[in-house]
């Protein structure tokens, strides 16, 4: 949706954001406000890291705005499947992001938006901003009920969460981010953020659970461009500059240089998945096979997404030793995710003895294990 | 530019020393940002305890939750060396000081405290531990990196080209008086400096200041203009190329497939390759594909190569059969279920169409567009991806005409389809016309399959293509 810009100003905004640090003078030092022309998280959460590594902030502040399309996006140090429901996501085709900075797990759609305050380190200060956020909230709505917890949440009504935030300090800057519901799918959001993963230990930094609401619901003629246009205005007074949004797109390598570099970095297995920290899961289950019904116990530690050990105990010679050892060696060192595991064991069952009630018995655990992941 | 100054201690009284210090000269290195680990144990240096600088907000304590280096290793200065979690805000720890790790004061998931110790690092007797002072040293750039970033405490503008310079020539930035604007140093100051020094008059180098294409911007714009401009490497200086080798574990569905390959390996492969004239097959594939796409399927040449297999293998069974370990039974297969092997980005993936034999040209095109979306995907089951008994391969769809595939245990045949050329043929008349030629290279287990039953599957495979006509008259 495109809100007040002027080519001027995306000129200008190359000319700020190609110069290097030491670069800017009082001529442009006023605050920014740029907006995302894009809808991909990971390219949004690359502007975010671009600006963090790139831009002299010593005089200037950002106000970043941005919308995803369907993604969950999990905490720096947070665990995707003690958060969410994997599955679901990859039925759903919905994206799954990890963060820079810390905090829990939030559900984006277009129906949320995102705001990010760059600020430098020394200027950090969540709780300046928040209530920026709920004066434009309150100049726009007066009637509606939204304050500031000491937790860093908005809340309606005294007890809906609207926003959730998070924050990244570096060496020299800082940003601290937000969300806020105006009419996101709150069906999906529950269903999403719903971990079907039984038995996992993990030191993860765990999210804690709220009643959301919209503020959609509250006021059935908020859209997110009013939101987003009230909250510009608020901090446009605030920093005394001007209301302009400048438009950015994450895709522009002229105006970010090295922005496609961080996209791909933020959506590796690597950065996603193996930056988990390390956890185990400790379950079982039960197989159906023919008339019987099996009790399986599986034991796997994990480390940067990687099953470092793995135990499954199985009732004694349902499936010969050697291939069972076999199953558990493959197993080890390979990544915790279904589409390894599926083709590594189809792969594996080529060299298998290869006769009918093996195979079946083989696929019949494969399967199990693979809904582990 | 980074660069590791790295001197003998010979010369220096230092506090704690017990051995030798060894450097290597040519650690000097003017390339990308590298971490040098030094593998003998050299301690000449001062232990500086790291303390965990104040977050902000009033926060006394933070989690630490991971580590970018270990004991023993070398930072420089700006390097990271943790990330610690306060209160949902992740925190960036960087070294304030070059130097190597000696000691972490904290494990993960544990509770570090501003103001104590986080590390302590032996940084170089040479040094002193002024913490806020001005460096001479810019921190690590890599090629991606146009900024300047603020130089602790004391900002010396300069390009990256003067910078370099200035350290080429061991010359402290803070000492040389910029005559640039707002102060800033040209290499003109660097050069004045050098003069005064050495009481000669240098000649200047060529082409060595980055002039800013935007006259209104009053700094160096960023790198991609520079890269262009950027000053050659004089021949006299060595050439060094620090790439270093890089070993990985093979694990997963690599480590199957080595496996996979290393047992179809075993087995005694032959190969038979011939020519197809697929005008004909072109022609009918052109008038199909509309109708295909109103059913909602996507129609390659595919389901049509898959088939033709399906029909030459009810006459020539053997080729869809299994030999046992022992080698001493042969079993049948009863199923037609024909493998197609897919590019994905994991590697090559082969997922097979059920029982071709019994399936029309439209149903395995249906079959086989859900399999490659499944596979792009990255979901395919396993029921998709096991039970294969004999397998095709597409490979002229990246290029290639001959190929010498190899036989998927415990399959017994394998074909790889070349790509399709515009070739001139001879026709009946000899005259010549335009054909669509496309080469197949047949690979087979040759304990149990000889040669002329190849030869005869493939004539009879070619046929079906040449004249699909045919292929009606068998079609069940």
């Amino acid at each position: 949706m495109v809100l007040q810009a002027s080519l001027k100003n995306c000129l200008q905004l190359s000319c700020i954001l190609r110069t290097p640090k030491a670069g800017f003078r009082s001529a442009t030092s006023g605050s920014l406000i740029i907006q995302s022309t894009s809808d991909d998280v990971y390219q949004n959460l690359a502007v975010e890291d671009w600006i963090h590594d790139h831009m002299n902030l010593e005089n200037r502040q950002v106000l970043f705005l941005w919308r995803n399309s369907p993604a969950v996006v999990i905490g720096r140090h947070q665990n995707p499947w003690q958060e969410c429901n994997l599955r679901l996501l990859r039925q759903k085709n919905i994206k799954l992001a990890r963060r820079r900075s810390g905090g829990g797990t939030v559900y984006h759609d277009l129906g949320n938006i995102n705001l990010t305050f760059f600020t430098s380190r020394k200027k950090y200060e969540r709780m300046e901003n928040l209530k920026l956020v709920v004066k434009a909230l309150k100049a726009l709505r007066p009637q509606l009920d939204v304050h500031v917890t000491d937790r860093y949440d908005i809340l309606l009504d005294r007890h809906y969460k609207i926003s959730g935030t998070a924050a990244k300090l570096g060496q020299t800057t800082a940003y601290h981010h937000c969300t806020l519901l105006c009419n996101a799918d709150k069906f999906v959001l529950s269903s999403v953020l719903k971990s079907p993963y039984k038995g996992i230990k993990s030191n993860a930094t765990p999210s804690v659970p709220a009643s959301v609401k919209n503020l959609f619901e509250e006021d059935p003629s908020l859209t997110c461009e009013m939101l987003l246009d009230a909250i510009a205005e608020e901090y446009a007074t605030q920093h005394q500059t001007d209301h302009h949004i400048t438009l950015i797109n994450p895709a522009d390598e002229t105006v970010l240089p090295g922005i496609n570099n961080k996209t791909k970095e933020l959506q590796t297995w690597e950065w996603v998945y193996g930056k988990t920290p390390k956890f185990s899961v400790s379950t079982c289950f039960n197989m159906v096979y023919k008339d019987s019904v099996l009790d399986v116990k599986v034991d796997i530690d994990i480390k940067h997404g990687r099953i470092e050990v793995c135990n499954i105990d199985l009732p004694e010679q349902w499936l010969p030793p050697a291939v069972c050892s076999e199953l558990v060696k493959s197993l080890t060192g390979s990544k915790f995710c279904p589409n390894e595991t599926t083709t590594l064991t189809a792969t594996l069952l080529r060299v298998c003895p290869q006769d009918a009630e093996l195979q079946s018995r083989w696929n019949l655990l494969c399967e199990n294990m693979i809904m582990l992941m | 530019v980074c660069i590791h100054r790295v001197r003998s201690c010979s010369g220096i009284q230092f506090i704690k020393s017990k051995y030798v210090c060894v450097f290597d000269k040519s650690a000097l290195k003017f390339s990308h940002q590298q971490r040098l680990f030094r593998t003998s144990a050299v301690s000449c240096g001062q232990i500086v305890q790291f303390k965990l600088s104040d977050i902000g907000e009033g926060i006394t304590e933070v989690t630490v939750k991971e580590w970018y280096i270990k004991e023993g290793d070398s930072v420089s200065q700006f390097d990271s060396i943790c990330e610690v979690q306060s209160d949902k805000a992740s925190v960036t720890i960087t070294s304030r000081y070059d130097g190597i790790i000696r000691k972490l004061h904290y494990n993960l998931d544990e509770i570090a405290y501003v103001g104590k110790p986080l590390v302590d690092i032996e940084i170089d007797a040479s040094k002193g531990v002024s913490p806020e002072e001005d460096v001479v040293e810019t921190p690590p750039m890599s090629h991606e990196e146009h900024t300047h970033q603020e130089i602790k405490g004391h900002k010396t503008l300069a390009t990256p080209a003067v910078r370099r310079l200035a350290m080429e020539n061991n010359i402290k930035l803070s000492e040389v008086v910029g005559t640039g604007k707002d102060n800033r140093i040209l290499k003109e100051d660097i050069l004045n400096y050098l003069a005064k020094q050495t009481g000669a008059i240098l000649p200047p180098s060529p082409k060595a200041e980055i002039v800013p294409p935007l006259p209104k911007s009053e700094t160096v714009p960023a790198a991609p203009k520079d890269r262009a401009r950027k000053i050659p490497v004089p021949v006299s200086r060595p050439i060094v190329f620090s790439g270093k080798d890089k070993t990985e574990p093979i694990t997963g569905f690599h480590k199957a497939m080595v496996k996979t390959m290393s047992a179809a390996l075993k087995i005694p492969h032959f190969g038979y390759c011939d020519e197809i004239d697929l005008t004909q097959l072109v022609q009918l594939r052109e008038e199909l594909k509309p109708v295909a796409q109103i059913r909602g399927v996507k129609l390659s040449f595919m389901p049509f190569f898959i088939k033709a297999a399906s029909l030459g293998l009810l006459q020539y069974p053997i080729l869809n059969a299994s030999l046992d370990e022992s080698c001493q039974n042969v079993t049948y297969k009863a199923s037609h279920n024909i493998g197609v092997a897919m590019d994905t980005e994991q590697g090559l993936i082969v997922p097979n169409v059920k029982n071709v034999q019994v399936c029309s040209v439209f149903e395995i095109a249906s079959e086989l567009n859900r399999l490659q979306s499944l596979g792009s995907a990255g979901q395919l089951g396993t029921n998709d991806l096991s039970g294969g008994t004999f397998t095709l391969s597409n490979i002229g769809t990246i290029g290639g005409t001959y190929a010498k595939p190899v036989i998927l245990p415990p399959e017994v045949a394998i074909g790889a389809l070349g790509k399709i050329q515009v070739l001139p043929r001879f026709n009946g008349k000899g005259e010549v016309f335009k054909a669509q030629i496309m080469n197949v290279s047949w690979s087979a287990d040759h304990r149990i399959i000889d040669g002329a039953t190849m030869a005869r599957f493939s004539n009879l495979w070619k046929s079906y293509l040449e004249n699909p006509a045919s292929m009606l008259l068998d079609l069940k």
